[in-house]
C-alpha cells in the first residue's frame, strides 16, 4: 500500500491571487488542503507611529494608503473619529456628499473585488469588464478631490472642498449604466457552470463561527449574519436613506459574491437618494480654530494665509479622552480607535482593520479543500495588504 | 450615566472587586478592570451579556505613568448593538495578562500583534509569535521609547544645503 506523506508548499508572496505579500504555508495531503499558516507582511509603512508624530490633519493623506482599493472608506472613519473625539457637528451638505464618496467607493472597491476574484477563478472577460467601469468612477474621484486613487478629499469638520460644478449629472450619468453592468457580470457568472462548482459550498463558515472569528462586512452578511453598521449605528445620516441588507444562507463563497453584488446595486440606490437630498450649503463645520479658512480667503488676503499657515504647521488640540469609531467600509467594520493627552497630535491611534481580522479566518476556511479552493477563498475574503500590514 | 449602563450594573454586581474604574466620554462607555480576572469577565460578557464580537484588541504606552501599559478591549453584542470598552492595567515589571483567545478566536491575531508591536505577553495564547515584523526583530515599534526612524538611525534633520 502507498504510504502518504504531508508535503508542505509555499503559496506566495508574489502570487497574482495573494493580492499583495501575503505568503500561504499549506500543508497538502494530495490536493487536500490539512493546514494553512499564513505569514503577512512586510510591507508596513508604520501608519500608527507616523500618526503619533504628526497633527490630526496631517493624518489624513496616511489613512488614503490604507485600503487603496476604498480611500473615501478610510477618510471617513478617521474624521469620524476625530470629530467624535472634538465633539462637532458637521454641516447637512457635507454629509451627504460624504455619503455618495463612500457608496461610490464602495462601488468601486467591490468591482476590483468581482474582477480579481472572476480571475482568480479563471474567467478572465469579468476582470476587463469590472476594471473598465471603475475608471468611471475614478474619474469622478478625480473631478472632486483631483487624484484618482489617494483622494485626501474628507476634512475634520466637512470636506476640503465644495463638488465642482457638473458633478452630479456625471454621476447620474455614470450610474445610469451600472445596472446593466452588474447584469452583464450575473450573465457572465451566475450561470456559469464552472463558476458555480467552483463557488457553491467552498470556503464554508458557519454563522457562529463567522462571529466567533469576528469577520465583518460582506463576508459576515454571506454567512447569514443581519449586521450593518450603516443601518445598526448610522453616521454621516446613513439612517435617512432607504436600502436593504442582503444576507446569504449558505455560508458559502458563492452567497458572499451574491451579497456582494445585491450591495453594489443597493449602493446605487443610496447615491440616487443622496443625490436628490443634496442642497445648497456649506461643506465645512464653523469651527475656525479646527477647519482651513476657505482658499479664496487664503490666496486673497493675509489674515486668511495666517490662519491656513497657523492650522496647517501647528494643528489643533483636542479634549483628553478616548473615542472608538467605526465605519462600514467595502470589506467590514474599519474603526479607528484614538487616545489623546489634549495635545495637537494623537498620543495613541490604533486602526482596526477589516482584512486583518477577516484573513484570520482562512485557516477554518480552507481546511479540507483542495487546493485550487483556496485561491476562491482568498478572493471571497477580498483582503487588501496595505490594510492588513500596516 | 455610565452608572446606568446595563453591562456596568451587571458587572458591578458579579465583578465588584475587579472594576477600578468606570468613565463615560462622548457616550462611550469604558471599564476598567484588574487583568487577573480578564478572563472571567470577558467569558461572563460574552456568555451572559451576548457581547459576542470581539472588535479589536489593542495597548496603549503610557511611558513615564505606573502602570506603563493599558491593554484595551473594543467589544460589541450583535444583538443588542452595544458598545463596551474594557481596559486592564499591564505593569512594565510584570508585562503579561492571560489571553483570551478561549473566549474569542479573534482575540488570537489581535493579540499577537499586540505583543508583537507592544511587547505585552498573553499568557496561555495557543501562538504567540510575531505577526507584523520578522521572528529575529529587537523591540517593539510601537512603545513611546522606540524611535520613530527605526532603531540605529539619526533622526532626519532636513536639508543641510
Amino acid at each position: 500500500m502507498a504510504s502518504t506523506e504531508i508535503m508542505t508548499i509555499n503559496m506566495g508572496p508574489q502570487h497574482p491571487s495573494t493580492h499583495g505579500v501575503l505568503r500561504l504555508i499549506v500543508e497538502l495531503d494530495g490536493e487536500i488542503i490539512q493546514k494553512v499558516t499564513p505569514h503577512i507582511g512586510y510591507l508596513h509603512r508604520g501608519i500608527e507611529k507616523l500618526s503619533e508624530h504628526r497633527t490630526y490633519h496631517q493624518t489624513i493623506p496616511l489613512t488614503d494608503r490604507l485600503d487603496y482599493l476604498a480611500p473615501m472608506s478610510n477618510n471617513l472613519g478617521y474624521v469620524l473619529a476625530v470629530e467624535k473625539l472634538l465633539g462637532i457637528d458637521v454641516p447637512e451638505r457635507a454629509q451627504v456628499i460624504r455619503v455618495i464618496m463612500a457608496e461610490l467607493t464602495r462601488l468601486k472597491s467591490h468591482l476590483v473585488w468581482i474582477a480579481c476574484h472572476a480571475l482568480d477563478i479563471g474567467a478572465m472577460t469579468v476582470f476587463l469588464y469590472a476594471f473598465r467601469e471603475r475608471e468611471n468612477i475614478m474619474d469622478i474621484y478625480e473631478m472632486v478631490s483631483g487624484a484618482r486613487m489617494t483622494s485626501n478629499f474628507f476634512r475634520v469638520g466637512g470636506l476640503s472642498k465644495d463638488i465642482p460644478e457638473g458633478f452630479t449629472a456625471a454621476v447620474r450619468e455614470v450610474l445610469d449604466t451600472f445596472p446593466g453592468h452588474f447584469d452583464t457580470y450575473e450573465g457572465l457568472l451566475t450561470k456559469n457552470t464552472i463558476w458555480l462548482q467552483r463557488t457553491i459550498g467552498n470556503g464554508v463558515i458557519s454563522a457562529e463561527d463567522a462571529i466567533d472569528y469576528g469577520i465583518t462586512g460582506p463576508a459576515l452578511r454571506g454567512s447569514g449574519v443581519d449586521w450593518d453598521l450603516r443601518r445598526d449605528n448610522p453616521y454621516s445620516g446613513y439612517e435617512k436613506y432607504d436600502f436593504k441588507v442582503p444576507v446569504g444562507e449558505n455560508c458559502d463563497t458563492f452567497d458572499r459574491y451574491k451579497v456582494r453584488l445585491v450591495e453594489m446595486r443597493e449602493s446605487v440606490k443610496i447615491i440616487r437618494q443622496a443625490l436628490d437630498s443634496l442642497k445648497p450649503g456649506p461643506v465645512l463645520a464653523d469651527e475656525p480654530q479646527i477647519c482651513y479658512p476657505p482658499k479664496e480667503n487664503v490666496y486673497n488676503s493675509i489674515e486668511g494665509l495666517i490662519h491656513h499657515f497657523k492650522i496647517a504647521s501647528e494643528g489643533f488640540s483636542t479634549p483628553e479622552g478616548e473615542v472608538y469609531q467605526s465605519v462600514e467600509a467595502p470589506k467590514g467594520e474599519l474603526g479607528y480607535y484614538l487616545v489623546s493627552d489634549g495635545s495637537t497630535k494623537p498620543y495613541r491611534m490604533r486602526i482596526r482593520p477589516p482584512s486583518f481580522v477577516n484573513l484570520q479566518a482562512i485557516e477554518k476556511m480552507a481546511k479540507g479543500a483542495m487546493i485550487a479552493d483556496l485561491v476562491a477563498v482568498i478572493g471571497t475574503l477580498d483582503i487588501v495588504l496595505g490594510e492588513i500590514d500596516r | 450615566m455610565a452608572e446606568n449602563n446595563r453591562a456596568v450594573i451587571k458587572l458591578r454586581e458579579k465583578f465588584a472587586s475587579s472594576i477600578l474604574e468606570v468613565k463615560e466620554f462622548r457616550g462611550e462607555v469604558t471599564v476598567i478592570v484588574r487583568k487577573e480576572d480578564i478572563v472571567a469577565l470577558c467569558k461572563f460578557l460574552k456568555e451572559e451579556l451576548r457581547y459576542n464580537l470581539l472588535t479589536d484588541v489593542t495597548a496603549v504606552d503610557y511611558l513615564g505613568k505606573d502602570p506603563r501599559f493599558m491593554v484595551v478591549y473594543n467589544i460589541y453584542s450583535i444583538p443588542n448593538k452595544d458598545r463596551l470598552r474594557i481596559k486592564a492595567p499591564v505593569t512594565e515589571g510584570e508585562c503579561t495578562i492571560d489571553t483570551v483567545c478561549g473566549v474569542w478566536t479573534t482575540a488570537n491575531w489581535l493579540e499577537r500583534e499586540a505583543y508583537d508591536l507592544m511587547g505585552i505577553i498573553f499568557k496561555n495564547h495557543p501562538d504567540l509569535r510575531r505577526i507584523m515584523m520578522t521572528d529575529d526583530w529587537v523591540g517593539h515599534p510601537l512603545r513611546k521609547d522606540y524611535p520613530l526612524q527605526g532603531p540605529d538611525r539619526e533622526p532626519y534633520k532636513g536639508r543641510l544645503s
